[in-house]
């Protein structure tokens, strides 16, 4: 072997070692990670946004001065165990495909006549739709432990799950991105942050399952269209109306992919 | 603004009790602006104290430092099923609030 080749074949091996070091140390840090995840799920903040979204369910307002104890989010009127795992669902009685917030709104309609603009018009965090929050994180909770399970026979959700995939692998913005360039992929993360592959049953039952969530740096409770509504924020595109067919697609794409997956809502993010 | 309530989970096993208690509070520091430019005027929890049937059993002052709607989890020998525990705070606006729990 000449020395050239020689230092070629031990520039190799450096690199090869050096690879393995960068993720034993990759692997490392997020061991810390998810040490510090375990230790901020046993005091989950959402606890007590559910808490006044108990409290909001069973208290009578608006014109109609009803409660939503009655309301019907597919398992029959007032069954909110389980409910929202079954989100979403095409409902017989709107003749839409609804996620849990527009079905709520349909509910607080209905039962309580509060018009569902007053929750679209609403600021994030914001009068009803921080009540919104609140009866999301409520119902969200009743669900924890439950398994993703949609029902994708309805011809409209088949419809809504293809238009959630054009949505999907949509790229637009002055980036050029489309959910897939991040979600796309196996193995990837920003920064510390591992990035679910939200084609794949696991990747998308971790996405959907853990979501709406409370997230310890920000202080706040989201709920499923909020974390949407941010994605196309950080795509720097035009953000969707709240509850519009866009986030509706894409829910039904992320749920019936994550199909059978397992329920951790309300989701504790650092 | 009424005080939200805390959650408080206090369980006893082998004579150690051991509390954990969600906080409901903003725990605002009085670094941050809002959208207008103008700052946000401090608001946090002071002082906390933890008593068992009305004996001391944990006191300590927080600051800005202490994130949005606190965890408290601590331990404390003694205590029997059923016993009072009772947790409360002060803020840096003078409201204050206690929550109790028979422990379990």
């Amino acid at each position: 072997m000449n020395n050239r080749l020689k230092t070629l074949a031990l520039a190799l091996v450096v690199s090869i070692v050096g690879q393995a070091q960068a993720e034993d140390t990759s692997a490392k840090l997020l061991d810390g990670i998810n040490e510090y995840r375990d230790a901020l799920a046993d005091g989950n903040p959402s606890e007590l946004v559910a808490a006044e979204g108990e409290e909001l369910w069973k208290t009578a307002r608006g014109p109609k001065n009803a409660t939503l104890e009655r309301c019907d989010l597919g398992l029959g009127p007032g069954v909110v165990k389980g409910a929202s795992a079954q989100l979403p669902r095409y409902f017989k009685d709107t003749g839409k495909v609804q996620d849990l917030e527009t079905r709520l709104m349909t509910c607080m309609e209905t039962l309580q006549g509060i018009d569902p603009q007053e929750v679209v018009k609403a600021k994030w965090l914001k009068g009803e739709r921080e009540k919104m929050a609140a009866l999301v994180a409520y119902v969200v909770t009743q669900s924890n432990g439950h398994k993703i399970k949609v029902d994708m026979r309805p011809p409209a959700m088949k419809q809504m799950y293809e238009m959630g995939k054009m949505a999907f692998y949509y790229r637009a913005g002055p980036m050029d991105f489309s959910c897939a360039t991040c979600h796309g992929d196996q193995g990837k993360r920003i920064r510390m942050q591992e990035l679910p592959d939200l084609r794949t049953n696991a990747g998308a039952a971790a996405g959907w399952g853990s979501w709406p969530a409370y997230r310890v740096s920000n202080g706040q409770f989201w709920t499923m269209q909020h974390r949407l509504n941010d994605c196309f924020r950080q795509q720097r595109t035009a953000e969707p109306i709240y509850g519009s067919d866009v986030t509706i697609a894409l829910s039904v794409y992320l749920a019936a992919n994550g199909n059978g997956g397992k329920v951790v809502t309300p989701g504790i993010k650092r | 603004m009424a005080t939200k309530p805390m959650r408080i989970r206090a369980s006893v096993k082998d004579g150690v009790t051991e509390v954990k208690a969600l906080i409901a509070h903003e725990m605002e520091t009085g670094q941050r602006k809002d959208a207008n430019g103008a700052v946000i005027p401090a608001w946090f929890i002071t002082e906390i104290t933890a008593t068992h049937n009305g004996k001391v059993v944990l006191s300590g002052e927080f600051g800005t430092a202490v994130s949005k709607n606190p965890y408290l989890a601590f331990r404390f020998k003694g205590g029997a099923a059923g016993d009072k525990l009772a947790v409360s705070w002060k803020d840096n606006k003078g409201e204050s609030r206690t929550d109790e729990v028979a422990i379990a």
